[in-house]
């Protein structure tokens, strides 16, 4: 009770101070000294703290089981293990929007310590364009998803979660994936007030920097995490199915790999000027949108929030008015300078960071219409089509391959001319191994689709190629090197996995066996158990493969109480080369058991590669936190 | 000059995405398949109270109207329109036949001994491919047939007032 | 050279895991169908994911449809007969929809001929 009055009240205070920051940062804001008044800093820290306190108190409510408070009625379970009560907090709508306030709130403030050595009306610019974003939420919140509402009389129990959200992986989800999409909060406010300043130039692009990796790095673990939460917890075996929630959280990722290489260029040359404050625009304002498409009940999508087209409404208007200011600002301020005039030589890094955005625009907007086209065509015409993996797939994969291949040798053009002698044998060399590679490949297993048989081999020959990098004794751009070793690592453990694995789907009684080629599935018999707030029915599965050689499987039936539902929870065996995934699922009014049995290759190669992937962001970070 | 072209044409193309965005937030998200005029094709099963096989051609003759009304024992919303059934099955020119959708047999049988059997036959689709080749994906619904065998109209979800309404309106 | 010893270690790599590749090509290709099938009572699942009703039904219809000869692009429009376009996960190419497929590759000509003037056509 008390920790619910207190969270409301802090946050109005956290209100009070986000909007006294206008007038006193407009007012120091003329000053010619070069030092910002030591108010502003206390105000954006005392607008984080009661934010801090609010989500504080939230948390207390959930693990104290306060069912007066309606967030936690409709979230919560006295049953529910406290792990899973604290991550509740941020597992409903109103908690994970006081997550999007902390984050909004805590970033600015670092920002403003950290940039001393930036000009202040510059930085003073920053905290006026992040201010206009942090009050729209915090009205947000208390107008139409106040997490603190007060019911009375307190019910004695709580309307449960969902427990298939009771997982790690989930738990931990939001606060990294918010990190990463709301961190680019800073990078959309900070490059408003370089326009306004006129100051994208080489030192902004350096300071930027930082900013954008650290979005980055939290933005590929925050994917990472919700692929390995779907592939573990809902039971189908795959990790990504183009489905609305998960584009949402793509696209960003996608502008700010193009925005991270923008800024690269933009350290060392002042050019692509206008280009790079697009795209530093566009992340933020995909994260906006994505928050708007998977909350407001406007798509048909496995997202569990609430769906309140009240909400949306209010998102939809605010997501407009961040994009008209941006379009403002960029429109009055923006100096087109001396770019246009600066002629680019074709064989630069330029060229490279151009070719790699001319490539991810291309997936954003693959992404970006594949999501959207639906509602527009419902509204325009009325009639409902249904966007999936068949498009994305269909559109992507062909415009791989001569990603694949320009990554092959792009990033090297600087070097080109005067390298190639030197490595022209080894690149013929590695050209033919892939080829060798593919066609054994070929000749073993066959290939089903003409599009996966042409990826191989250059999938194969750029995974060569950045490790041949990695490996090198040359050290210099190393954390470019790893990264798109993870990158072509991801890439190609995908495409394995997508040729190599397989499945059987059967009705099984306990008992009964069944034998496929390759080897037999015994059903041996059925445990009851009780957990803590379900009833456990677990099968002992054991496969036998052709050289008899046994594995036990044991998945699970979880009846839970509150809320009435059955998951079902795979059993997964993991070695390097490949998951063994074993599901069962109760057939209605019948002892048969649906059982699926996958053979998932190179599973574990997906995750590690793409921790490997965000370690690149993650060292290119910490060197310069070094070098500092 | 190419500048405020660039900006008016961006600000026209946006306030387009925001229309578009707002209508489509207060559209409905069910989903009612297009099936009117499609004519049914033959289906065939076990009558619920016996053992025999039924045709839907020896069924559907002799009527004006036919209503086809899926439903199953464990469905709330089929127990809570039944009454409108059991009302509707007074009227002599309409003949209401039921699709028992994948249930348990003996739990049917008491669902309509309980609450009354508004249905002139019941056929039995326990595997529910029956309701596929209708075009339906849930219980209940419920279709109204001419005596072309055409899809008139489709009732997705229980029959509230207004459909109730709707549908005897349709048979007069 | 430390890149043969990588490519040998691919070689041993996928020389080790199992095929276990079930060759019942009818039951593959339910399987592979109802991968491309949304399932109507459900938020955002596929019949080949969802252990509903509805898609337990469908699997069995698809089955049923294979037996009796129909090709996947029969099953594919019989299905869109019955449920509408709604139903597949693949959109079609027609009147209404090419403008989904088109627009991504235009856009796609159209960053590289800016790409190209940027990259070659001389300025002063």
């Amino acid at each position: 009770m008390l920790a619910n009055q207190i969270g409301y009240y802090s946050l109005i205070l956290g209100l009070i101070s986000s909007i006294i920051i206008i007038p006193i940062s407009l007012k120091n804001y003329p000053h010619n000294n070069e030092t910002i008044d030591r108010k502003i800093f206390s105000l954006s820290f005392f607008q984080f703290f009661f934010v801090l306190v609010s989500f504080i108190g939230l948390v207390f409510s959930f693990i104290n089981s306060d069912f007066g408070n309606e967030t936690v009625y409709n979230n919560s379970h006295t049953t529910k293990p406290l792990f899973y009560k604290i991550s509740g907090t941020w597992g409903n709508h109103e908690g994970s929007l006081l997550l999007w306030l902390l984050v909004l709130t805590f970033f600015i403030f670092l920002f403003l310590v950290k940039s001393k050595s930036q000009p202040k009306k510059y930085r003073i610019l920053t905290l006026l364009f992040q201010q206009t974003i942090i009050i729209g939420f915090f009205i947000f919140v208390l107008k139409t998803s106040n997490p603190f509402n007060y019911l009375f009389p307190t019910p004695k129990e709580g309307m449960g979660l969902n427990p298939i959200l009771q997982d790690p992986a989930l738990a931990i989800h939001p606060p990294i994936l918010y990190l990463g999409f709301v961190g680019s909060s800073v990078i959309f406010s900070s490059s408003l007030a370089a326009v306004v300043q006129g100051y994208i130039s080489k030192s902004w692009a350096n300071h930027i920097k930082i900013w954008i990796l650290i979005s980055w790095f939290f933005l590929t673990i925050g994917i990472l995490l919700g692929s390995i939460w779907a592939y573990y917890e809902l039971g189908w075996g795959g990790f990504w199915f183009w489905d609305p929630v998960e584009n949402v959280s793509l696209m960003p990722w996608l502008s700010l790999t193009a925005l991270l290489h923008c800024i690269l260029v933009l350290e060392k040359k002042t050019i692509l000027t206008s280009w790079t404050i697009i795209l530093s625009i566009s992340t933020f304002v995909l994260s906006v949108s994505g928050t708007f498409l998977v909350r407001s009940g406007i798509l048909n999508s496995v997202h569990t929030f609430a769906n309140d087209p009240e909400r949306g409404l209010f998102i939809l208007f605010f997501l407009f008015f961040l994009i008209f200011l941006a379009l403002i600002v960029f429109f009055m301020f923006h100096k087109n300078g001396n770019h246009e005039t600066v002629k680019i030589n074709f064989l630069s890094k330029e060229t490279s960071i151009l070719i790699n955005n001319w490539f991810m625009m291309y997936f954003l907007s693959v992404v970006l219409i594949g999501t959207l086209y639906p509602i527009f065509l419902e509204v325009l015409t009325n009639e409902k089509i249904s966007v999936g993996p068949p498009f994305y797939n269909k559109l992507i994969l062909p415009f791989l391959v001569p990603f694949l291949i320009f990554m092959t040798f792009v990033p090297y053009l600087k070097w080109i001319k005067s390298e190639f002698n030197k490595i022209k044998i080894d690149i013929i060399l590695l050209f033919i191994l892939s080829f060798i590679v593919s066609i054994l490949l070929f000749k073993q297993f066959g290939f089903e689709s003409l599009m996966i048989s042409i990826l191989i081999p250059f999938t194969f020959y750029l995974f060569l190629i950045t490790a041949k990098d990695l490996l090198s004794k040359n050290k210099k751009n190393f954390s470019q090197k790893v990264s798109h070793f993870g990158f072509s690592f991801l890439v190609l453990s995908i495409l394995l996995n997508s040729i190599f694995s397989s499945e059987i789907i059967i009705n099984l009684k306990e008992g009964e066996r069944f034998s496929f080629q390759g080897g037999t599935i015994t059903f041996h018999s059925l445990e009851e158990n009780n957990g803590k707030n379900y009833k456990s029915i677990i099968g002992n599965f054991e496969i036998y493969d052709d050289k008899n050689q046994s594995i036990k499987l044991m998945p699970e039936l979880r009846i839970y109480n509150q809320p009435s539902i059955v998951t079902s929870e795979a059993d997964i065996k993991t070695t390097l080369f490949y998951d063994k995934f074993l599901v069962m699922n109760s057939v209605k009014n019948n002892e048969y058991f649906n059982v699926r049995y996958q053979v998932k290759s190179f599973m574990i190669w997906i995750w590690i590669s793409t921790l490997i992937l965000a370690l690149g962001g993650f060292l290119s970070f910490t060197k310069r936190l070094y070098e500092k | 000059m190419k500048n405020k072209i660039l900006l008016i044409s961006l600000i026209l193309f946006i306030c387009f995405c925001l229309v578009v965005l707002f209508k489509g937030l207060n559209n409905s998200n069910v989903y009612i398949p297009e099936t009117t005029n499609k004519i049914i094709k033959e289906f065939k099963s076990r009558s619920l109270f016996s053992d025999d096989e039924i045709s839907s051609e020896k069924i559907l003759v002799n009527s004006d109207y036919y209503i086809l009304n899926i439903w199953a024992s464990w469905c709330g919303p089929c127990r809570k329109e039944h009454p409108k059934l059991m009302e509707l099955s007074k009227n002599p020119s309409v003949k209401i036949i039921g699709i028992n959708y994948r249930d348990n047999l003996k739990n049917a049988k008491n669902f309509v001994k309980k609450f009354g059997n508004p249905y002139s036959v019941i056929f039995v689709d326990t595997n529910g491919i029956i309701s596929i080749e209708l075009g339906a994906y849930g219980v209940p619904e419920t279709i109204i047939v001419n005596k072309d065998k055409k899809i008139i109209k489709k009732f997705i979800g229980y029959l509230d007032d207004k459909s109730f309404k709707e549908l005897n309106s349709i048979l007069k | 050279m430390k890149i043969l010893k990588l490519f040998i270690i691919i070689i041993i790599l996928i020389t080790n895991f199992t095929k276990g590749n079930s060759n019942e090509s009818k039951d593959n290709l339910v399987n592979k169908i109802s991968k491309n099938i949304r399932c109507l009572i459900c938020q955002g699942q596929s019949i080949y994911d969802s252990q509903s009703d509805f898609s337990i039904s469908m699997r069995l219809v698809i089955k049923k449809k294979l037996e009796e000869g129909l090709t996947e692009k029969e099953i594919y429009d019989f299905l869109k007969d019955k449920y509408g376009q709604w139903i597949t996960y693949e959109p079609e190419f027609n009147k209404k929809t090419f403008i989904l497929w088109i627009m991504p590759i235009l856009l796609f000509i159209i960053g590289g001929a800016i790409l190209f003037n940027r990259l070659f056509v001389k300025k002063y």
